[in-house]
């Protein structure tokens, strides 16, 4: 029985939201793709989000069934926590903020090296939830600029999951003037 | 009821002080005058009968429109004979302070905090009587029946 060497070709279908702008195409039968640079790195970034996991209550452990086997984040290519904030590129805020930990939220943004982005998890993150009182931030994007809200008590991992794939179309999207975005406006330390 | 031994015994030593008492399913309480409190937690804590070496919490209670306004509540128990006593000094909101046991027993030091955070009520000769969970520049004692609900005071923000 002889080894039979493929070639490691990639299916055009795959590669179709690559290659989206007028003039890209396949050639070589799909061994060599044009397409823009641009589009190939946010392909990239897309597909390797590195996540802080800023965990502070009981969303946590969602976030851990979410992220582990069962559900899988991995999937789609976001994996592996960080935690130092400078080696992460997507920042998931998971549970209830306190006013008194809001400096710290805002300084660890603002420590994540750009591009960077923010994943509402829970709705304590995305609106205070139910905690309407003096001591919850109401709501994260009253401190940093937010991509993605998911909402839910906790929300389930299908719900996350999908929020990760708007991510995911979102930053398909995006353009090399929509970064740097610079430091949250609120910040003071 | 064996329990009632401390009620027995500090309404012996200090009748002026105790204003009203009750041991509702075996919870022996004391609701003292403020003024005695320092007497009547060293008694409480040196008596050979007693031994309530163990302060377990000091809380307070806002009785909005009633006089006086605040309670302090202060629960012990005696890890020699296991036993639990409470102790309770009504703080009218004109003189919203009351002495710190810390000198009593060291383990009040953050009870006091919280209860000074949360209430503001004052305890003289506490040794560093600041906040402990909120954060300082926090306008108001948040768990105050007063308190306006919606009130909001963010430490930092928000942008919108
Ligand atoms: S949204 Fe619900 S589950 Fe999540 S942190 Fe808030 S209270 Fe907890």
């Amino acid at each position: 029985m002889g080894v039979e060497i493929q070639r490691a070709g990639v299916s055009p279908d795959s590669l179709k939201n690559l290659t989206d702008s007028e003039d890209s195409g396949h050639l070589l039968e799909g061994s060599v793709i044009l397409t823009k640079l641009e589009s190939i790195v946010n392909w990239s970034r897309k597909y390797s989000f590195f996540l802080y996991p800023f965990v502070t209550a009981c969303c946590g452990m969602e976030f851990m069934s979410v992220a582990g086997p069962k559900y899988d984040l991995d999937r789609f290519g976001a994996a592996l926590p960080r935690f130092s904030p400078r080696q992460a590129d997507l920042l998931m805020v998971v549970g209830t903020i306190s006013h008194k930990q809001a400096p710290i939220l805002v300084k660890v943004y603002n420590q994540m090296t750009e591009p960077k982005w923010v994943f509402a998890f829970g709705v304590c993150a995305v609106s205070g939830g139910f905690y309407d009182n003096y001591a919850t931030v109401q709501g994260i994007d009253t401190l940093i600029p937010v991509d993605v809200y998911v909402p839910g008590c906790p929300p389930r991992p299908e719900m996350v999951i999908d929020g990760l794939l708007k991510l995911q179309e979102k930053v398909a999207k995006e353009k090399w003037s929509d970064w740097p975005k610079g430091a949250s406006p609120v910040s003071k330390c | 009821m064996e329990a009632s031994v401390t009620l027995k015994k500090l309404k012996e030593r200090f009748p002026g002080s105790i204003l009203e008492t009750h041991s509702h399913r075996g919870d022996d309480t004391a609701v003292v005058k403020k003024e005695d409190i320092l007497k009547i937690c060293t008694f409480l804590r040196d008596d050979e009968s007693l031994l309530y070496n163990f302060m377990m919490d000091v809380t307070a209670v806002d009785y909005i429109g009633k006089e006086p306004r605040f309670e302090v509540v202060y629960h012990l128990y005696s890890l020699r004979y296991n036993r639990r006593f409470r102790v309770k000094a009504g703080v009218p909101e004109s003189d919203c302070s009351i002495d710190s046991i810390v000198s009593i027993w060291v383990s009040a030091n953050w009870f006091e905090r919280e209860a000074f955070d949360m209430y503001g009520i004052q305890f003289k000769g506490h040794p560093e009587l600041r906040r402990i969970l909120l954060y300082e520049g926090f306008e108001g004692h948040p768990l105050r029946k007063d308190y306006p609900i919606k009130k909001r005071q963010p430490l930092i923000g928000p942008m919108n």
